[in-house]
């Protein structure tokens, strides 16, 4: 019974170990970047904790929001730059006091720890803070100064093996091919340029899109390029940690000060498609009947117009074509039933045999009333967003999905505006300038507001819709709620219903 | 006779049903096409990013579990065949595409499609029996000749013959595969990816993470539906030798990429049985690969685009090394297959189009011309012609460098491997095994051998029926005289009875499949697989050597 704990038997003052503090290397944060990868152990205020917080999160939601628009990463930093300057600053190594960077840096990593806590609970919610996560670090990354850059970049031991001169000089033509690209006529040379070869799999967008030289599954990445290695690792120990983080939340030993924080700070970040997940109708007074949807496509954008014409002319949809439509149906309130009446109707063509064999289990996917446990409990999918239909699987021939702004060659695209009553010379030079400057948003939007140029002046004059309610749209749903709405604004008056409540998203 | 053959029982331990009286198929009586086999891979991955999509679409409610314990409830001996008999005759399995050579012993009167479904069962059910290579498939997803969890963990999914497919089976051991296909009688085969655990046990995780795929092979799928824009000779889901030149010009690119580029050793290529082919690249590192990484290969391969309306080729100059390297692999190719052969300009509006491609007004206007006072031109003339008028034009000197950039987005377009990237994205996709048969066709999804891909012959491969009819032909002619050659006292039962084998010390015993036409690809599958782990046994031997190495290094640096 006697016994020393084995633990003690060393110590040589029991007393002043026992109760001592325990004690933390305090954090010194020698470069301007981070990939906080060693929590913070200062204490800070509750006042602290929030402010900090919100202000990260503002700039993360400000970012997302900049991606949903399809700004370019130039546009980005510029829109991005005043506000980093406000909520978040950051500023490089060789100025100001070290007061104010250690303030500064400080705050950065307690922003972003505090964050974690916040968005590690669900995968979705995981996800998109790996996302905006990484485009604030590579902002910052290309905002450093590259001499303090390279040095931050040593510390973070990647693996990567220096390609000698002898190899460069044997290798000369193909990674020629590779270093001009985005350069022009002033390519630097190859010998010049610090190459470095990696295994493959760890740059993965750089073979995706072709842009290094490959041989026996090492790419040789010029050394500019070594950025999307720096973040993809940021991204990779982001997604583990994250992880790890969600494991020990139910652990956390938490009274009642900081969970209602963290509470408040996700659900200010739910994601924009989840606001249309309901299957409730999504407008008021439409009849949402497999019958009515040819009535009701005078309100669809032109992703779900040509969508529509294509079902109609061919009494068939590909895969793709298929799940956007449906998905975007579902979340103008097309129920199940009539979901299973629409596309049944719509493939004239084909037997009821081969339709309840082929279609059938895939409308009901869409709907969550069949497949795995999580499908059904979630309701199937959420309707695509503008941001999806944009990036994800660019349709092929034969395909209708997609955006038409993005996908389409331009004489395809003139004359499917042009069918659709849009013939204003200036408005399709809008729209051809906005596609050839990628943002295929604003052409879109220019559409939409072209299209319902008399009910928005009305709108705005009667101030029926608030500023906020006429922002960029960025959903096809919204589109069409928008849509709607405008088209039937007497009716809505007449239900006195005054402003109808569009919640934007991001 | 290849009734006495057939009645004698392959050696095997499967549950030996005695096989009722052979009836051959007359093959004028079956339908040429099956209105249910036009595709040839079905996305599994329905929908998308959720793990939870991955569904089969074909598959109703009761194709999962349920429908497996209902199955296995069943007996062995049931007769499946009584289940199928009364089945639509729209839907026969074996429309037996290619007439049986040797068939000269058809029964009269036994033409009613019931029987010809029970004729087609049976013939299946000889095929897994007696033909299937189950040991080298066993081999092959083992990669060891011990049981490991490669093979354990693996799924198969198996299609039934009334459309129902059951998803998430494995097997501990080759033996179990093999009784488990032959009491179900799939007509369609698939592979799936390796698991964390067996996929039998998937619903007894609680959490989602603990069930996930782990490796599987990374696989290409190219599909001849996919050149119906370049291919004049046939469309849809027909293929002949001419067209098939375009599955070989991609598989040489892909195959060289693979190789040089990322440094993959084992590639096993397969005919899908109808109009195309599939990729199985085996190598350790490349099964490891995730989702994100694959889609990176897709997109390294990614040349011909279908945007919709617009040019279909639009790359980056200067040209990457792997396309300057297919470029040269593919001029050939172009010059003989598709210029000479296929004449994809012949159609004046394809000639237009390609006149829409050249950069230069003057040259367009003036090749329209000489093309318009000429018509019926062959491919090659005009191809030539581009060169020969671009030069006494004095407005295309200053273009020489894009003319030669449409030049090569031409070739490009007809030539360079036009991949169906959903089968490569996903870890948990499926793909049909090799050595099943193709349901529409007949014909057995055999390995292609790489060293012979020119000799390829994809009308030429074996047929289900063509491997009966072989053996009954080789039971008439070798199987007597080795008969007589061992001199055994039940000689007349066939090579594979075991007193044959025991009667004869020295001749070894043949296989059934060696005795037809299936022998050249079950070696070359062989070979394969024998490389395959011969490799993962070398990579396993070295680690262990260079973790002694290590220790070896430690105890002479304490040396100092």
């Amino acid at each position: 019974m006697n016994r020393v704990d084995a633990k003690r038997r060393n110590v040589v003052d029991h007393r002043k170990k026992q109760f001592a503090d325990p004690v933390f290397k305090e954090a010194t944060y020698p470069h301007r970047l981070n990939f906080y990868s060693a929590p913070p152990t200062a204490d800070i205020t509750l006042e602290q904790f929030e402010q900090w917080a919100i202000d990260r999160l503002r700039i993360l939601a400000e970012l997302e929001a900049c991606s949903f628009r399809n700004r370019t990463p130039a546009e980005t930093a510029t829109h991005m730059k005043p506000l980093l300057d406000k909520y978040l600053p950051l500023d490089a190594g060789s100025s100001g006091n070290p007061k104010l960077l250690h303030a500064q840096r400080q705050k950065d990593h307690y922003g972003h720890f505090i964050l974690r806590l916040a968005f590690a609970s669900t995968e979705d919610l995981r996800r998109r803070f790996t996302r905006v996560e990484t485009m604030l670090f590579r902002l910052r990354f290309q905002g450093d100064d590259s001499r303090e850059r390279a040095a931050f970049v040593r510390t973070l031991n990647l693996d990567w093996e220096p390609v000698s001169e002898a190899e460069k000089r044997a290798l000369a033509p193909q990674l020629a091919a590779t270093v001009g690209f985005g350069y022009g006529k002033r390519a630097p040379q190859v010998l010049d340029e610090e190459w470095c070869k990696v295994d493959w799999i760890r740059v993965p967008d750089l073979i995706e899109s072709r842009k290094v030289f490959l041989k026996a599954g090492k790419a040789y990445v010029p050394g500019r390029e070594q950025q999307s290695m720096v973040l993809n690792a940021f991204t990779k120990r982001l997604e583990q940690a994250l992880e790890d983080t969600a494991r020990a939340l139910p652990n956390l030993d938490e009274d009642d000060r900081l969970a209602p924080i963290l509470d408040h700070l996700s659900k200010n970040f739910v994601a924009p498609d989840a606001s249309y997940t309901g299957t409730g109708a999504a407008v008021d007074g439409a009849e949402m009947t497999a019958r009515n949807v040819d009535n009701l496509a005078q309100h669809f954008p032109m992703c779900m117009t040509h969508l529509h014409r294509s079902l109609r002319r061919d009494a068939h949809l590909k895969h793709f074509g298929r799940l956007q439509y449906s998905l975007f149906l579902k979340g103008i309130g097309l129920n199940l039933e009539e979901a299973l009446v629409f596309w049944r109707s719509g493939f004239a063509k084909i037997t009821d045999d081969t339709f309840n064999k082929e279609y059938r289990y895939n409308v009901r996917h869409v709907y969550g009333d069949v497949g795995g446990d999580s499908n059904r409990r979630s309701g199937g999918y959420s309707p695509y967003s503008c941001q999806r239909i944009l990036t994800e699987h660019a349709p092929g021939s034969g395909d209708a999905h997609g955006c038409p702004y993005r996908h389409f060659s331009l004489e395809n695209l003139g004359s499917l505006l042009r069918a659709s009553g849009v013939t204003d010379p200036s408005v399709l030079a809008g729209v051809k300038g906005d596609t050839e400057g990628q943002k295929f948003h604003m052409a879109c939007n220019r559409v939409f507001e072209h299209l319902h140029k008399t009910e928005l002046k009305r709108a705005r004059d009667e101030g029926v819709m608030t500023a906020a309610q006429l922002e960029t749209i960025v959903h096809p749903n919204e589109y069409f709620k928008r849509s709607y709405v405008l088209k039937n604004m007497d009716r809505e008056k007449a239900k006195k219903k005054g402003g109808v409540d569009v919640k934007m998203e991001g | 006779m290849p009734h006495s053959v057939l009645s004698a029982e392959g050696s095997g331990s499967a549950p030996s049903s005695p096989i009722p009286k052979q009836e051959e198929p007359t093959p004028a009586a079956v339908p040429a096409s099956n209105p249910h086999s036009g595709d040839d891979d079905v996305p599994m991955a329905e929908a998308g990013e959720l793990p939870s999509a991955a569904e089969p679409p074909a598959a109703q409610a009761a194709a999962d579990d349920d429908m497996m314990e209902i199955e296995q409830v069943k007996k062995p001996e049931i007769k499946l065949e009584d289940l199928f008999a009364g089945m639509d005759s729209d839907d026969d399995e074996f429309p037996s595409a290619s007439p049986p050579v040797g068939a000269q012993e058809q029964e009269t009167g036994s033409a009613d499609g019931a029987d010809n479904a029970d004729a087609n069962f049976e013939l299946l059910r000889t095929y897994y029996q007696r033909f299937f290579p189950w040991r080298y498939m066993f081999q092959w997803l083992n990669h060891s000749p011990n049981p490991t969890n490669d093979f354990k963990h693996r799924e198969f999914s198996l299609w039934l013959h009334n459309d129902a497919v059951l998803r998430y089976q494995s097997y501990s051991t080759s033996d179990l595969l093999r009784k488990d296909v032959i009491r179900l009688m799939p007509r369609r085969i698939e592979i799936g990816p390796v698991y964390t655990a067996d996929p039998r046990d998937r619903k007894t995780f609680r959490n989602s993470t603990a069930f996930v795929p782990l490796a599987k092979e990374l696989c290409f799928d190219i599909d001849l539906t996919d050149y119906d824009d370049v291919r004049t000779c046939c469309d849809k889901a027909n293929i002949c030798r001419k067209c098939w030149k375009f599955t070989t010009m991609a598989i040489k690119v892909l195959e060289t990429a693979l190789r040089e580029d990322f440094g993959y050793n084992h590639i096993l290529w397969v005919y899908s049985g109808r109009r195309g082919v599939h990729a199985w690249v085996c190598d350790k590192k490349a099964r490891a690969l995730n989702d994100q990484q694959r889609k990176a290969i897709t997109g390294y391969f990614e040349v011909v685009t279908g945007k919709l309306g617009s040019k279909k080729v639009n790359i980056r100059r200067p040209l990457h090394p792997h396309l300057i390297r297919s470029l040269d692999l593919l001029k050939e190719h172009f010059q003989q297959d598709v210029l000479e052969t296929q004449d994809p300009w012949q159609a004046p509006e394809k000639a237009e189009a390609l006149l829409q491609q050249i950069p230069d007004p003057e040259l367009r206007e003036a090749l329209r011309k000489k093309w318009d006072a000429l018509p019926g031109r062959a491919s090659v003339s005009k191809w030539a012609d581009i060169d020969a008028l671009a030069q006494t034009h004095a407005g295309a000197a200053l273009e020489g460098r894009t003319l030669l950039d449409t030049k090569q987005d031409v070739v490009l377009e007809h030539t360079y491997p036009r991949l169906d990237a959903a089968v490569t994205h996903k870890l948990n996709h499926l793909l049909k095994s090799p050595f099943v048969i193709h349901p529409g066709t007949g014909r057995v999804c055999v390995p292609i051998d790489r060293g012979d891909l020119d000799g390829f012959d994809p009308l030429g491969v074996p047929t289900l029926q063509g491997l009966v009819n072989e053996i009954g032909a080789w039971a008439d002619t070798e199987g007597p005289a080795a008969m007589a050659a061992v001199d055994v006292a039940d000689g007349g039962e066939g090579a594979s009875s075991s007193g044959a084998a025991a009667g004869n010390q020295e001749a070894r015993r043949l296989q059934d499949w060696e005795k037809t036409s299936l022998r050249p690809y079950i070696e070359y599958f062989r070979s394969f697989v024998m490389g395959l782990m011969k490799d993962e046994r070398e990579t396993a031997v070295k680690r262990e050597r260079d973790e002694d190495d290590e220790v070896e290094i430690k105890v002479e640096s304490l040396d100092f």
